[in-house]
């Protein structure tokens, strides 16, 4: 059985500089896994290109999404298909409600795969029960898209919005950036549940911090645009320790 | 030595079009003669075109050329012409006067009666015998302008509304320009009095039926809203893609009230808008707001004259506008404080959304302070669509043209929240929500 997530020594510049040397990640349903990495390292750049944000640049190697061509498709297309990236700053949308955000996403993504829109009542059901569960008050999807939130509050609308498409990969870029322990742990919980044998995740984290909440499967040292050490969630606990600077000699 | 420049500043066609029409407008004798003093006075100015620093963006000597001929009078089959075009612009429960091609329809209005709303038509009272009043109708201190002064020359008809002393109608007053012709002008003057206490909504519609093309709709409203009047009055411009629209407003506002205008427009080939507005007592406050729709090859142009006049008065103008193709947006907001006028807060503020790289939007400020007490700020953006809220929104599963989309009613949902009244706000959202289907 082919791998849900498979990257191929991939290459990408952005204008003149070249971010990842021929990185290669393999990821299959059911699977968490950690990418850590200094700054620089190019994690977020990873993130950036698996979900199809313009401005980069990729010269060599591939990415097979469900054994398809990841990166042929456009970025709604990937959403359709279940990837589903959050972001580390969440943007501020002034004039479109949360709501209607959510719902004309979900109803794009349920089109584009020939499933029926929901009515109005079961979307609004949906998005009730996922909000509670998140502690995200009504008033809240009333509001414009993330306009006022905290930054807790912003991580958390990424997770509704994650429980809320059902994606099978999920890809959370420093999801603990700018959060305090007790925002963290209630968005890590929101994940959790959301783990299954049928989704994978990447967790892009600078800290070892995050993954005492997400524990991972597998963890990841990107240095210098390359994958340059892999192993359990045990080696998470080692960088915790030993710190990074022995992988940035490793890949120069 | 003596030396006169003389350069004609009006062809032959232009008074062609006043002599014409000349014998078709109403009123006589002392009419007659300001219409005749206003003809010579937008006659010796000509069109406005770029050199004229009001007009500088909207040169309607290339855009406009000329002045087409008078309408004539609507025959039974333009009135159920324009009684479908009606059809779509029905505003919950106001009270509708509805003018076509310059004159007034009876058959098309709201008749019936409302406590402490006074009707009349500008026709009438032109031709009625009350000779001191009726001159008055068609002159006005505020403002001068080639245009203004074309338009009380040729006005066939209008509204004139009179609102009783602290009446508050329960119903907007609607009144809807049709045109049904091509190729001809149209000039309306309508003129609403709001006496003391009174609180009333204006609304302006301007349509055309199917095949109407290449008119020119000349319109003036005169405003005059007592002490302590809440006006809020609302324009929607939606003319036929090929039609010109110049429309000046001439306000006057009393002490303690309260003036609140929103202007789209969305329609029209050739859209001029000035509005001309002064504080003649304390307390009081506009918001004159709007917002532009447009594509094509369409330009529009928001021109704002306030006149602080008197201390402790506040303003406030937003302007938006949504730029597509090669079309053209023009924001002119003039703020003058007079000497005493202390403690006055004036601001304003333009912001303009470019789709395309050969839209373009220009915005000219300009702030005459002659007290030293006051505050005053002007703001202005242009730019195009966010790149990071394009990509969010297309991570999300949005395509591209759904998620510019999305944005766009954004930028034009956050200009339409300062219309207060909700309905007139839903009227103004299916305005520019069929702006927006059109666009595809």
């Amino acid at each position: 059985m082919s791998a849900l997530l498979e990257v191929r020594n991939l290459q990408v510049r952005v204008e003149e500089r070249e971010i990842l040397h021929g990185l290669s990640l393999k990821v299959n349903k059911g699977e968490v896994h950690a990418i850590m990495g200094p700054n620089g390292s190019g994690k977020s750049t990873l993130s950036h290109v698996i979900a199809g944000k313009p401005g980069y640049e990729v010269t060599g190697g591939e990415i097979l999404f469900k054994g398809e061509d990841l990166l042929e498709m456009d970025p709604d297309e990937r959403a359709a298909k279940g990837v589903f990236l959050a972001f580390q700053y969440p943007v501020e949308i002034p004039g479109v409600a949360t709501m209607t955000f959510l719902r004309t996403a979900l109803n794009a993504q349920r089109k584009a795969r020939g499933e029926s829109e929901y009515s109005t009542p079961d979307f609004l059901k949906k998005v009730r029960a996922v909000a509670a569960s998140l502690n995200i008050p009504q008033e809240m999807l009333r509001r414009g898209v993330n306009v006022g939130f905290s930054g807790g509050e912003k991580k958390r609308n990424e997770v509704l919005q994650m429980a809320l498409f059902e994606p099978s990969l999920c890809i959370l870029d420093e999801m603990d950036s700018g959060l305090d322990i007790d925002a963290l742990r209630i968005a890590a919980d929101g994940v959790n549940a959301l783990r299954s044998s049928e989704r994978a995740m990447v967790v892009i984290t600078h800290y070892q911090r995050l993954l005492n909440y997400i524990v991972p499967d597998f963890v990841h040292v990107m240095s210098k645009g390359k994958v340059v050490k892999s192993g359990g969630k045990e080696l998470a606990l080692e960088l915790e320790e030993s710190g990074y600077a022995q992988f940035e000699d490793q890949a120069a | 030595m003596n030396l006169a420049l003389v350069k004609p500043t009006m062809d032959g066609a232009a008074s062609d079009v006043f002599v014409a029409a000349r014998d078709r407008l109403p009123g006589k004798g002392p009419v007659a003669e300001v219409r005749q003093a206003a003809f010579d006075d937008f006659a010796q100015k000509g069109l406005p075109h770029r050199r004229i620093e009001e007009w500088k963006y909207t040169d309607l000597r290339v855009l406009l050329r000329e002045i087409a001929p008078l309408a004539g009078p609507p025959d039974q089959a333009a009135l159920d012409r324009a009684r479908k075009a009606l059809a779509s612009l029905d505003v919950n429960g106001a009270h509708r006067l509805v003018l076509v091609d310059g004159a007034f329809a009876t058959q098309l209005s709201d008749t019936a009666s409302e406590a402490g709303v006074t009707v009349r038509t500008l026709r009438a009272m032109l031709e009625s015998t009350d000779v001191a009043a009726r001159a008055d109708l068609l002159r006005t201190s505020v403002a001068s302008d080639a245009m203004i002064s074309l338009n009380a020359a040729m006005a066939t008809d209008g509204i004139v509304i009179d609102v009783a002393e602290n009446a508050a109608p329960s119903k907007p007053i609607h009144i809807v320009h049709v045109s049904t012709q091509s190729k001809t002008a149209a000039f309306t003057r309508s003129l609403v009095k709001v006496e003391n206490g009174a609180r009333v909504t204006l609304i302006e519609s301007f349509v055309a039926v199917d095949g109407a093309a290449g008119y020119q709709a000349h319109d003036s409203v005169v405003l005059w809203a007592g002490n302590g009047v809440d006006v809020q009055h609302i324009r929607l411009v939606e003319d036929a893609r090929d039609a010109a629209n110049i429309a000046t407003a001439i306000v006057t506002l009393g002490e303690h009230t309260q003036y609140r205008a929103f202007n789209l427009t969305s329609g029209g080939a050739v859209c001029r808008y000035q509005a001309f507005l002064r504080f003649g007592g304390q307390n009081s406050h506009a918001d004159v707001n709007g917002i532009s729709l447009l594509n094509g090859r369409q330009h529009a142009d928001n021109t704002l004259v306030l006149d602080h006049a008197v201390p402790h008065c506040t303003s406030n103008e937003v302007f938006r506008a949504v730029v597509d193709d090669s079309a053209h947006s023009v924001f002119q907001g003039r703020i003058n404080v007079h000497p005493d006028a202390q403690k006055t807060d004036a601001r304003m503020m333009t912001r303009a959304l470019l789709l395309s790289d050969e839209a373009e939007a220009d915005n000219k400020p300009e702030l005459e302070i002659f007290a030293d007490d006051v505050q005053c700020g002007h703001g202005a953006t242009t730019g195009a669509l966010d790149d990071s809220l394009l990509f969010y929104l297309r991570a999300r599963g949005l395509p591209e043209k759904e998620a510019q989309a999305l944005l766009i009613q954004a930028f034009v949902g956050e200009a339409m929240e300062s219309i207060a009244d909700e309905a007139l706000r839903d009227v103004a959202i299916a305005t520019a929500e069929r702006w927006l289907a059109a666009r595809g």
